[in-house]
């Protein structure tokens, strides 16, 4: 490879200009994440400040079960357009919690199971057939997803189990685990690949055959990245929003069932952000959400990146 | 010999010293049976997704499909308008993130130590830009890009207008939106590359007396396109995917006509997807359009996705290589 450069006598000017262009530049996704705090927050504020807003949507009727008619008893209700408008995000929360543990079921064990057999048993070929078919996965539009749920799951589930509802946390939650697995499992399997070789070494001097090797040795080395990978892919599990809006069925339902419609934080702000007025109660409530679901995707994401970060020091210590 | 031992092991850590006792015997059937079931479920519904949606969808897809606009109520036609909106946003998306994610992958790689806070600082924030969840930047595109900027704009310039001129949602809108949300995408893979350029190349650049921007415009990026083109292509893969960003921000359920304005709204393939499956009066009747739509989507997908794969691999080869 023969290049033939000149290059132009410097200029300091244009050196100077370049240099400041490009790190003002680096400095965009932090300005980004600054500004979306910023300015989702900023619109959630009248909650805290507002004492309009806060006549039907206080802190304390946002948590708080409320006598919403006189001598009935108290609950938790989500009706943001009647008459008398209820803003208790409970049952969203709930909703949220229970379309997302499922997912957690479903994609943990096959999302960690498939880590460890492709980073500890498979062999050079099946691994080149197991990655790309989870990066496959993983690039399934989740609006593709939740259109699978909607027609497809909903039905099978339905006929299989006899339900009496098609959209249910169940269903919505199975498709969210599809959103899940590649990010438990690509986490976990890097995690798993990183630990050093010596490791596994030290174990087959002393006796440990391949499989042993990776319950005693690998896996418990490993397992931070694993925790990591489950913590990240519960974050995605509570923020997406496409699968639930499309799965669930978005009825805010207070129960125990897991075969019950739920309404999800996130799907409750797609549903109903078209539909509401520029600043009203209701938008602020909204976006009221939408901070609470930035705030809580940062914590998560911060976390599982300072496991991420102190584990591969760990190893690579380990190795020198 | 003490102090020898504290420097092989640095750090105390529980179960430092661990007893292990093996079973010869064992031989791991059921822990590989399982983990291997683990496999073969995944793929199973792989499979099963992408067949389904491929048989349902495969009759609906002909020339009238692709190039002609829906009818009566979405029960037939086509879905043109849905596929040229998509093609406008992410070209629209590319222009906005390409330079931005190039430009902040060389300053973390050419121009700050890998340890200095500033470098940290932005590596964060790409991580956690990258786990926002999609409906999040939704709203801050509608807060910010059309209250903030648009409204802005509006005020300070067509005042006398009226109506919005750009405080409403447009397609400028949801590409920004969109360029945000896949920034991270382009800067990792924007690293990569150029974590596999020689430093040979550009010692050799100054050696010729080229200065530091000389050699990011005449060495560094010439050598890092196969990276910067993987990044650009799995941004658009995963922007036109996304539906939650851009349903406040300039989608539309049906227009009579193509954006051919910066502050036109505009369908999408993803939204269509989404209307059709949740809106419609007659499931039944748009089923066949649904299912051909959806498979539109998936494929645009896949083969964007393969196409980046291929040149991510081939890039890695060459690096082995060298």
């Amino acid at each position: 490879m023969i290049q033939k450069l000149k290059f132009k006598p410097k200029s300091r000017v244009r050196e100077f200009i370049g240099e400041k262009l490009i790190a003002l530049n680096a400095f965009a996704a932090l300005i980004a994440i600054l500004l979306i705090f910023a300015f989702v927050f900023k619109e959630a504020v009248p909650v805290f400040t507002d004492s309009y807003i806060q006549e039907d949507a206080s802190f304390d009727k946002l948590i708080f079960q409320q006598e919403y008619y006189e001598g009935r008893p108290a609950k938790w209700s989500w009706q943001p357009n009647s008459e008398a408008p209820k803003y208790s995000l409970y049952p969203l929360f709930l909703g949220t919690l229970k379309a997302a543990l499922i997912a957690m079921l479903f994609a943990i064990p096959l999302g960690v199971g498939a880590a460890i057999y492709a980073s500890e048993f498979a062999s050079r070929r099946l691994r080149e057939i197991i990655k790309p078919a989870i990066e496959t996965l993983a690039a399934i539009p989740s609006v593709v997803l939740g259109f699978f749920a909607l027609m497809i799951l909903a039905t099978v589930l339905q006929e299989t189990l006899g339900l009496t509802f098609r959209l249910n946390a169940l269903n919505a939650g199975i498709a969210l685990g599809l959103a899940v697995i590649p990010i438990v499992f690509t986490v976990a399997e890097d995690a798993m690949t990183s630990v050093p070789r010596s490791l596994r070494d030290a174990a087959t001097a002393l006796g440990a055959n391949p499989w042993q090797v990776s319950l005693t040795t690998v896996l418990p080395a490993a397992m931070p990245g694993i925790a990591a990978g489950v913590v990240l892919g519960f974050g995605r599990a509570v923020g997406e929003t496409m699968i639930v809006l499309m799965a669930s069925g978005n009825a805010a339902i207070i129960s125990a069932s897991f075969l019950d419609s739920v309404r999800t934080f996130s799907a409750t702000i797609a549903a109903e952000l078209a539909e509401v007025v520029f600043g009203s109660t209701h938008y602020t409530v909204l976006f009221m959400i939408g901070s609470l679901l930035f705030v809580f995707t940062f914590l998560i994401n911060l976390g599982g990146d300072v496991i991420l970060a102190r584990l591969k020091e760990r190893l690579q210590g380990r190795i020198g | 010999m003490n102090h020898q031992a504290a420097t092989a092991t640095p750090t105390t850590r529980p179960g430092a010293i661990v007893t292990l006792e093996f079973h010869p015997k064992t031989r791991g059937h059921i822990p590989r049976g399982l983990t291997l079931a683990a496999v073969l479920i995944i793929l199973v519904i792989l499979a099963v997704i992408i067949g389904n949606i491929l048989i349902g969808g495969i009759s609906t897809i002909s020339w009238e499909f692709l190039s002609h606009p829906p009818e009566q109520g979405m029960e037939a036609g086509g879905i043109f308008p849905a596929i040229f909106g998509t093609v406008a946003l992410v070209i629209l998306m590319v222009i906005a993130v390409v330079p931005v994610g190039v430009m902040t992958a060389i300053y973390l790689h050419e121009y700050t130590p890998p340890t200095s806070r500033t470098t940290r600082l932005i590596r964060v924030a790409i991580n956690n830009l990258a786990g926002v969840p999609s409906i999040v930047f939704g709203l801050f595109g509608l807060g910010f890009f059309i209250a903030f900027v648009g409204g802005g704009l509006d005020s300070l310039f067509y005042a006398e207008d009226g109506g919005p001129v750009w405080g409403q949602p447009a397609i400028v809108w949801a590409a920004l939106t969109l360029a945000l949300l896949t920034l991270p995408v382009v800067i990792v893979s924007t690293e990569e590359a150029l974590r596999t350029i020689p430093p040979e190349l550009k010692d050799a650049s100054y050696a010729l007396g080229g200065t530091k921007l000389q050699t990011i415009w005449r060495i560094i990026i010439p050598h890092a396109a196969p990276g910067i083109l993987t990044g650009s292509i799995l941004a658009v893969s995963r922007g036109a995917g996304e539906v939650a960003p851009i349903m406040f921000t300039g989608a539309a359920y049906y227009l009579p006509y193509l954006p051919t304005k910066l502050n036109d709204q505009f369908m999408e393939l993803g939204y269509h997807i989404y209307v059709m499956a949740t809106q419609s009066p007659d499931v039944e009747a748009t089923k066949p359009l649904l299912y051909g739509t959806v498979l539109v989507l998936l494929v645009l997908t896949f083969i964007l996705n393969s196409v980046a794969i291929m040149i991510r691999s081939r890039m890695r080869k060459n690096r082995a290589g060298s």
